[in-house]
């Protein structure tokens, strides 16, 4: 509070601003509604030279409020977002793609569909031409809804289909869906820029219909163009219609090697790791090595039983085979530091043991090869396996007595 | 409609011209000067910031006053510029421009401010420490530096149009300022000092009432109990003003527009405007908002009926006093001075210059009491302490002038 004697109207609609903040903040609606009451009078002094000005204010306090408020209806709201559209020619569009996407949240398909039709129609001068980009954007949308009709129709389709009763008026109706929903689709993933849903779609159709090479095209651009912004989701479209489509291990691994440079941590990690340890190639293998081992720097990772067996298995065939040893002290040696602590702690051994016995198998394995059969951790779990009396716990003891040496060339 | 219907004042434009000959114009900032004015003359039971309070709380026309104006006057143009208000009131401007009207008008001296009128400080003080919850006993304190520094004469307190020898007095803040060296030299406000004497005022009204069950007599006043209390209380109106002060609405249901061409425009806008605040009105929750109070002259009441003891009037400062050769006087021996010199008032506009962290926290609390209830800055409140010291320190500043911040009465 300021003990400011001196009012006027800005800095009186400046205080009045910052009570609606912390009204907002706190999700006091009915007191952010009181003083954004008090605030609508700026809309007369609403000179538009600042950048955010009382009109806009207005409509993005006024819609937060109208979408929480409890007393407050889908119709009230529809209303005042129709009198925001008046206010502010150069946001117009913009307008329009926020209530649709408000329509969307709150299940009103049909509505959000005709407000994106008459968005579509919209003509205003020079503003159509500088409103480019919210003009594509509706028309994504309403290919996007399009995608959705069209998918509705497929699986009536489907189902008539298994009962078989053939109709007709339903997969004309689907085919001028996918059409409307084509073309809208295929202009806005031409712009560099995030567009997982409609690719998806778009792929999904094109797939659907038997194109299978517009389908790779599309994907491939939207992965390896330049201008689009660095996705790990491009990628992993990419792997999944290749995965689908049967294609060669090689296309398969070049795909997923791009996804490893960009997100290690990323859960296919674990396909890509059983791929490349079955490879012939040394190279293949030496990579799904580094693959797995970069998995599991992550604290996500963790406790991950399956990616923890994925090691295990490589780092106790290399091991048997003797041979690249060198690998695992390469990818050890800049672990060794933290490693230890990260995942080999004698807490973690008692709580892996007490959660999550398979867990701990292969941690232990892990563990007793890269630390030796001193480390705190295999002493734990090999020790409580065998009293346990579990078999394979005292084989993997076995193992890792019979293979310690191993351990000081690793480390040294 | 034709033009002259909204051709607005015939000399609108050439009156917001930067006229030199003319520095008196009239504004409406200056409307409430002349009512100040009248008000002095007559010698009315208001003072200045009670008045301007009462403009801002909407009880005196003055805020969108051009809607009671008759319909034959359409303002227009750049009569906006003249009649649309868009900020309080400032108690400064209206104080100067008043004397500066006074003195163009040529007026003579005006009616003597004598001890019975309200506008004198004993009298005023006595308004004010009741509102402040302070005990009645310091009225005596307020008198006796009054009469000391001569305050009270006639002569200092009547206004003289067009005598630049004499201060002008402003009687409310003056009256503040007062009670607020009265508190220092009885209380010391060092942030210290007064919550010792609040101990020991606390340790003797324990005794009292464990040692005779039917004491008779005030008990004594205890610093930090009044702080608390008040500060309690002023903290729960400063937050309601503050919230009225963001929730203020300057605008009425009568538009104004500049010309013909953008009357439509205007009332469009109004017309959203009115069915916005309906909307979300109706989501407020609160019951729509209730009838103006009535304009009341005192913003904090006591009541010596409250068995809370929240009430210190009666309360009696016999703990902090001494009898020295027959006369009353503080046990505090000490007192800082806000400034060892003043400023020149002419050349920065103003005695003194005010910086919270420069000044212990109590001193800064009972400004900040006296601020809200006058609506002016602290440092407004703070020069006129200065003011009162240097007069009341007079000969001791003189002999000690620049080393010694604390003097010994």
């Amino acid at each position: 509070s300021s003990h400011e004697h001196k009012l006027n109207f800005r800095k009186s609609k400046e205080a009045c601003l910052s009570y609606i903040q912390d009204a907002l903040l706190q999700k006091q609606w009915k007191r952010a509604a009181e003083f954004l009451t008090c605030y609508i009078e700026s809309l007369e002094k609403d000179y538009s030279r600042e950048h955010i000005g009382p009109s806009e204010m207005i409509r993005r306090i006024g819609t937060e409020i109208l979408w929480h408020h409890s007393q407050s209806s889908m119709k009230e709201f529809s209303c005042f977002m129709e009198q925001m559209k008046t206010l502010g020619v150069k946001r117009y569009l913009k307008v329009c793609l926020e209530h649709v996407f408000h329509l969307l949240c709150n299940g009103q398909i049909d509505e959000a569909y005709q407000n994106l039709s008459l968005a579509e129609s919209w003509r205003f001068g020079e503003q159509t031409a500088i409103q480019d980009k919210e003009m594509k954007l509706i028309q994504a949308y309403r290919g996007l809804l399009d995608y959705y009709s069209w998918s509705k129709q497929k699986n009536i389709l489907l189902e008539h289909g298994e009962d078989g009763f053939s109709d007709l008026a339903v997969e004309q109706e689907m085919h001028s869906y996918f059409r409307k929903a084509a073309v809208n689709l295929k202009e806005i993933i031409k712009i560099p820029g995030v567009w997982d849903l409609f690719v998806k779609c778009y792929v999904d159709l094109l797939e659907f219909y038997g194109d299978h090479n517009e389908a790779r095209q599309v994907l491939n651009e939207y992965a390896y163009n330049s201008k689009f912004p660095a996705n790990p989701n491009a990628h992993v479209y990419l792997y999944q219609f290749l995965k689908r489509q049967g294609e060669s291990k090689k296309s398969l691994v070049s795909a997923l090697k791009i996804l490893h440079d960009i997100v290690p941590s990323h859960e296919l990690m674990i396909d890509f790791n059983t791929m490349l340890q079955k490879s012939k190639k040394r190279k293949k293998r030496r990579l799904g090595l580094e693959v797995i081992f970069a998995a599991l720097d992550y604290a996500g990772w963790k406790e991950n039983a399956k990616a923890w067996s994925c090691l295990a298995r490589q780092v106790k065939q290399i091991v048997i085979s003797d041979k690249h040893l060198d690998w695992i002290k390469k990818e050890w040696n800049s672990r060794k530091d933290w490693w230890p602590a990260f995942h080999f702690s004698r807490y973690l051994a008692k709580r892996n043991w007490q959660e999550n016995k398979s867990l701990s198998y292969e941690k232990a394995l892990v563990a007793g090869i890269l630390l030796g059969k001193d480390c705190k951790y295999f002493k734990y779990i090999s020790h409580q396996g065998c009293k346990a009396q579990l078999k394979r716990f005292r084989m993997m003891k076995r193992f890792v007595n019979r293979h310690n040496p191993v351990y000081l060339r690793i480390s040294g | 409609e034709s033009t002259s219907v909204y051709s607005g004042s015939v000399d609108g434009s050439l009156y917001l011209m930067k006229n030199q000959k003319e520095k008196l114009r009239m504004t409406m900032p200056m409307t409430l000067s002349f009512c100040y004015m009248a008000l002095l003359w007559l010698r009315e039971p208001i003072t200045l910031s009670e008045l301007l309070r009462f403009v801002v709380e909407g009880h005196i026309p003055y805020l969108n006053v051009f809607q009671h104006f008759p319909e034959k006057m359409k303002l227009c143009g750049l009569d906006l510029k003249i009649f649309s208000v868009e900020s309080w009131p400032v108690y400064e401007e209206v104080f100067n421009k008043m004397h500066e009207l006074a003195a163009f008008l040529d007026l003579p001296r005006f009616p003597e401010i004598t001890e019975s009128c309200f506008l004198h400080p004993d009298m005023l003080c006595m308004k004010y420490l009741m509102e402040a919850n302070l005990p009645d006993e310091l009225h005596n304190w307020t008198c006796r530096v009054v009469k000391k520094i001569g305050i009270g004469e006639v002569d200092f307190l009547t206004l003289v149009p067009g005598n630049k020898s004499t201060r002008k007095v402003k009687y409310d803040v003056l009256a503040a300022a007062l009670i607020v060296v009265v508190l220092k030299l009885l209380f010391l406000l060092d942030d210290h000092y007064e919550w010792f004497l609040s101990e020991f005022a606390e340790e003797r009204n324990k005794n009292d009432t464990e040692v005779c069950i039917f004491f008779s007599g005030a008990p004594y006043f205890e610093f930090k109990k009044w702080y608390e209390v008040v500060k309690h209380s002023l903290d729960v109106e400063q937050k309601k003003l503050d919230e009225e002060r963001a929730k203020y609405l300057w605008r009425c249901e009568k538009p104004l527009f500049y010309s013909v061409k953008n009357k439509s425009k205007v009332v469009k806008r109004r017309q959203m405007v009115v069915n916005l605040q309906n909307q979300f009105g109706k989501l407020s929750g609160s019951v729509g908002r209730a009838e103006k109070p009535n304009p009341s002259s005192f913003q904090l009441s006591w009541s010596e009926e409250n068995t809370d003891g929240s009430c210190f009037h009666g309360h009696s400062l016999k703990g902090i006093l001494q009898e020295k050769c027959g006369l009353l006087t503080a046990m505090n021996p000490d007192y800082w001075l806000c400034t060892v010199k003043l400023c020149n008032e002419k050349l920065c506009g103003h005695l003194a210059h005010y910086k919270e962290v420069e000044f212990p926290q109590s001193y800064h609390f009972v400004l900040r009491l006296f601020s809200f209830l006058l609506r002016i800055q602290p440092s407004y409140i703070h020069e006129e302490v200065c003011m009162i010291e240097h007069k009341l320190f007079n000969k001791k500043l003189c002999k000690k002038l620049k080393y010694n911040s604390v003097l010994r009465k």
